[in-house]
């Protein structure tokens, strides 16, 4: 197996700029080993006559000054790609080819990137193992019987599996950056509105933020430039310049104020997880950042809060999935209502049924003061604790998940659990700020943890320059074996 | 109804009266949908005018149209309305296979436009209607059943058209106020360009708030809701009709359901459709997809200062600058073409004749042929010159409905008409006296008879000479000559 494909990116990029490999014979390498490790089902769909037939045109005609100079790059399954099958791990899109490309994806394209794939993820967006998709659960490379973590689990898989070189996700309460810290690599979650919404399929509006995977920092930064930027099409994406994040990319924390918030040292807590936050605290301290103890009184009440909002507005974002237009079509039923029901019925699976009937509830005439408006005070709350501390702090460090990777199966019966694996990922959603999860250590079976830079708003550099520093001195190795070849 | 006197009650075993509230969906005038950039035009093939976005596919947004926030603005202060600065767009959740996203965007607890009030002209006095609210939403698709034994078509067109709906304050007391309610917010949206109001094409309906209560009751009845009527004439059926069910379920000592109606219009009935247990919930929620919709002031200010005359402030410029009573300024008020083509008549003729043959002879060729004031066949600038030829005494009333009548044949100058057909008045003293001096002569016994004090026989003398001069003799010239000669 090639060494070429288990390099960063942006040492990928350098090959490529320095004619040292093409385009093809990268999209060769990748192609090779993904049909090689179909036992991970980090892959729905491939798409390798494109990726060959692009990467060829690349090789003639070489625009080496993108970000992406002729990188195949395979993309989460909830990104609408353009003439290719884009299915959100739904049995609903099991056939839907839309006829446009979503800003985020059409952005990495336009810097070079070339599609190589589609990548599994839970049932739109909706889970925490990868184990809600319609097309099965997604294998984490670090150990045969264990979840790569969700929504985003066939991107990290594949990402850390070297079945492509970086990849994208999204992230509503935790899904870049929960199963970044299952498998050993870097999710950074921008603020909301940085990355354009258009065209990746909808789970919840107010929360759902595209963001890089990637093996390293740098490469993270080199992913979120290609991705982030104003689109006039998302009324709710921030106006601004674009920013070289890899160009500024700095390792001087010097006099950094980094918080540590005392509310996410939780019950039950594994010891790994509190030492890992302590060697976090550390390495930063001897790199000159003041570690400061703050609060966020609110924390506790974010999961129930997200799993409020969310499903409220999955609820709503997924009324369109009728089979009046697209997508699955039940044959049972005699008239619109029963087809609807059918349709519904046969397209979701359990978890997305879950949470629809939760929304549902939720926003009823009489449930809707108790539940969600009240949720979205607390949202507020949660937001202003945030606001209050980056008076005195500029970044939050905490960890990125309670435990480390889990076994199949373990969590599928109870929701609860799976749900309390979110519990540090969510309130950053909630507030809509950008947060980084960087590898940071290994537990006592080997499977590395992450963890979390919480950012101000639009302070995504600032972040990334911690977790640069912080990627420099910790010294983490991610320790895959390539036992499914 | 020509009444001075509001007599609008149901006779039950008590006297009743009607409480009506209206709420008016009319569809804004913009070239594009409120959340798409796709066209608007009626009557284009099914599904032409369908974008990504107005079918709901995955992964879509709505972007406000500017231009539709702003014919919603100008209509909200033609309606001497509040604008909000800051609304807010919600999503009203039902399955419909015509409502591809499964949610309608419309604005519940914050709409764009706050309370105003709109003045009625009503035979008994002026009456003023409070506006409730204004608020943009978008239109459904539309379901076509009666194309296909077996299916339901689905026609997307109209799917995310904007939408502006007009409550009203349940201040409508009669099926005529309704008439003139709907036809005065019809007029200023007209005069504002902000929704053609053209009922055929649905571009204006409205769902009817009827209840009834015993005269001299302070508290409301229970009211029942008529769903999407498209004609005014449909309104008043419905509202007739439903006033007077409910009148008599009361008096048979029953209560009234709250309830959503429909009203069938070939038996000329109100049914329903469902009872206030089965009403939906919506679900309603601020749309994620969309940021509040923040209006400066500034921009509010700016369209205030381009907005055009209103009707209102027309009719009483018309009151003053032109004499006109309060009537007649209504009438030529009531459309804007109407009010053009009245002022390019009146810089050129009297104001007040003007006024009186306009209403009178041109309105009714116009009913007559169906014709819109803009397609009259006579132009304003001859229709002038008509009322002039009559002030300056060059042709009578009588003659000038002939020429009337040839100047909608030919289109011709009414001047040369009269030329050309020797139509001008008999005004030279000299042969009028001539003439009245033969039918004197010719009439000696009649002469005798009105000297001994017939005086009715005048008017004979008069119809003589008329006849005599082939209906061309000036009337009061005619008079007094016909006066003179008699004493002599």
């Amino acid at each position: 197996m090639s060494e070429i494909i288990k390099k960063n990116l942006s040492e990928i990029i350098d090959l490529i700029k320095k004619k040292e490999i093409k385009s093809e014979e990268l999209a060769n390498l990748y192609i090779d080993k993904v049909n090689k490790s179909k036992k991970l089902n980090s892959y729905i769909t491939t798409c390798f006559e494109h990726t060959i037939q692009k990467s060829k045109e690349f090789d003639k005609k070489p625009n080496l000054n993108s970000l992406l100079p002729g990188v195949p790059l395979a993309v989460k399954d909830l990104f609408c790609t353009d003439g290719f099958k884009t299915t959100a791990g739904s049995k609903m899109l099991e056939n839907f080819i839309p006829q446009y490309e979503s800003t985020v994806t059409e952005n990495l394209w336009n810097e070079g990137a070339i599609l190589l794939g589609k990548l599994n993820c839970d049932e739109y967006a909706m889970g925490s193992s990868n184990e809600t998709s319609y097309f099965g659960n997604v294998i984490n490379p670090i150990a045969k019987d264990t979840v790569p973590g969700g929504s985003s689990g066939g991107s990290a898989s594949a990402l850390a599996a070297d079945l492509t070189p970086a990849t994208i996700g999204t992230d509503t309460g935790g899904s870049i950056r929960q199963p970044a810290s299952f498998t050993g690599t870097v999710g950074l979650k921008p603020t909301y509105g940085l990355c354009s919404r258009w065209g990746i399929v909808a789970f919840a509006s107010s929360l759902d933020q595209a963001g890089p995977m990637t093996k390293s920092v740098k490469d993270c930064s080199i992913m979120l430039e290609a991705m982030a930027g104003f689109d006039k099409k998302d009324s709710t994406s921030i106006e601004k310049r674009k920013e070289n994040y890899s160009k500024n990319l700095k390792t001087d924390v010097k006099g950094l104020k980094i918080g540590i918030p005392k509310e996410y040292r939780v019950e039950n807590m594994p010891k790994e997880i509190e030492e890992l936050w302590n060697k976090g605290k550390s390495i930063l301290k001897d790199l000159g950042a003041d570690i400061i103890d703050i609060s966020l009184p609110h924390t506790k009440y974010a999961l129930p809060t997200y799993y409020i909002v969310a499903p409220a507005e999955a609820s709503s974002n997924l009324a369109r999935y009728d089979g009046v237009k697209y997508g699955y079509r039940s044959s049972k039923g005699n008239d619109l209502i029963e087809m609807y029901e059918n349709t519904r019925s046969e397209g979701f699976g359990d978890e997305v049924k879950r949470r629809i009937l939760i929304g549902t509830y939720v926003l009823s005439s009489g449930y809707y003061d108790a539940y969600y408006l009240k949720a979205q005070k607390v949202r507020q709350l949660i937001k202003k604790d945030f606001d209050e501390n980056f008076g005195k702090v500029d970044a939050i460090l905490t960890p990125s998940t309670p435990s480390s990777a889990f076994k199949i199966g373990e969590k599928t019966n109870d929701p609860i659990s799976m749900y309390l694996n979110d519990i540090f990922t969510v309130p950053v959603n909630l507030a809509g700020l950008p947060a980084i999860s960087v590898p940071a250590g290994l537990d006592k079976k080997g499977y590395p943890l992450g963890l979390q830079l919480i950012g101000k708003t639009l302070d995504e550099q600032n972040i990334l320059n911690v977790a640069y520093a912080f990627e420099k001195n910790c010294n983490f190795k991610n320790e895959i074996k390539n036992w499914w070849l | 109804m020509n009444k001075d006197v509001f007599d609008y009650f149901i006779k039950g075993e008590k006297k009743y009266e009607v409480i009506i509230g209206l709420e008016v969906h009319a569809q804004v005038s913009s070239n594009s949908k409120l959340f798409s950039g796709s066209a608007t035009k009626f009557g284009a093939e099914p599904n032409s005018q369908v974008s990504l976005i107005d079918s709901a596919f995955p992964g879509m947004l709505p972007v406000i149209n500017k231009e539709c926030v702003k014919q919603a603005i100008r209509t909200g202060l033609g309606l001497n309305a509040k604008i909000n600065n800051n609304s807010v767009f919600d999503r009203k959740n039902y399955f419909y296979a015509d409502l591809p996203q499964g949610y309608q965007i419309s604005q519940y607890k914050n709409p764009i436009v706050g309370e105003g009030k709109v003045l009625l002209d009503m035979p008994y006095g002026s009456k003023e209607v409070g506006i409730e609210r204004l608020h943009l939403e978008q239109d459904a698709g539309k379901s076509i059943h009666d194309v296909d034994p077996l299916n339901t078509y689905v026609d997307l067109n109209r799917s995310g058209i904007a939408l502006m709906e007009i409550v009203s304050k349940p201040d409508l007391r009669s099926p005529e106020e309704v008439n003139a309610y709907i036809k005065k917010l019809r007029t200023i949206m007209r005069y504002l360009g902000t929704c053609d109001g053209n009922m055929q094409e649905g571009s204006l309906r409205a769902d009817v708030n009827v209840s009834v209560r015993q005269v001299g009751d302070k508290n409301f009845g229970t009211r029942c809701e008529i769903k999407n009527v498209n004609s005014i004439k449909f309104m008043q059926m419905a509202i007739e009709y439903e006033a007077n069910r409910q009148v008599k379920l009361l008096d048979e000592g029953k209560k009234i359901d709250q309830e959503t109606r429909l009203f069938d219009t070939k038996k000329n009935e109100t049914r329903s459709m469902r009872s206030k247990e089965d009403a939906h919930d919506y679900r309603y929620f601020p749309d994620p997809d969309l940021l509040p919709l923040k209006i400066e002031q500034k921009l509010i200010d700016d369209l205030k200062k381009t907005l055009p005359e209103l009707p209102d402030n027309k009719k009483e410029r018309f009151m003053n600058d032109y004499g006109l009573n309060s009537y007649e300024a209504n009438v030529l008020v009531s459309e804007k073409e109407i009010s053009n083509y009245y002022e390019e008549v009146a810089k050129l003729s009297d104001k007040k004749l003007a006024a009186t043959w306009m209403m009178g002879d041109l309105f009714a060729m116009l009913n007559d042929k169906g014709l819109n004031i803009s397609k009259s066949p006579i132009s304003a600038k001859n229709f002038a010159e008509l009322v002039q030829s009559i002030k300056s005494g060059e042709i009578s009333g009588r003659i000038a409905k002939e020429v009337f009548e040839l100047m909608v044949k030919s289109g011709d100058n009414p001047k040369k008409i009269i030329e050309s057909k020797g139509m001008k008045q008999q005004s030279d003293p000299k042969e009028l006296e001539k003439i009245v001096n033969e039918i004197l002569t010719k009439n000696k016994d009649k002469v005798d008879q009105y000297k001994s004090g017939k005086e009715k026989l005048f008017g004979f003398f008069v119809g003589q000479v008329m006849k005599q001069s082939g209906g061309k003799a000036n009337p009061q010239l005619t008079n007094e000559i016909l006066k003179k000669l008699l004493k002599g």
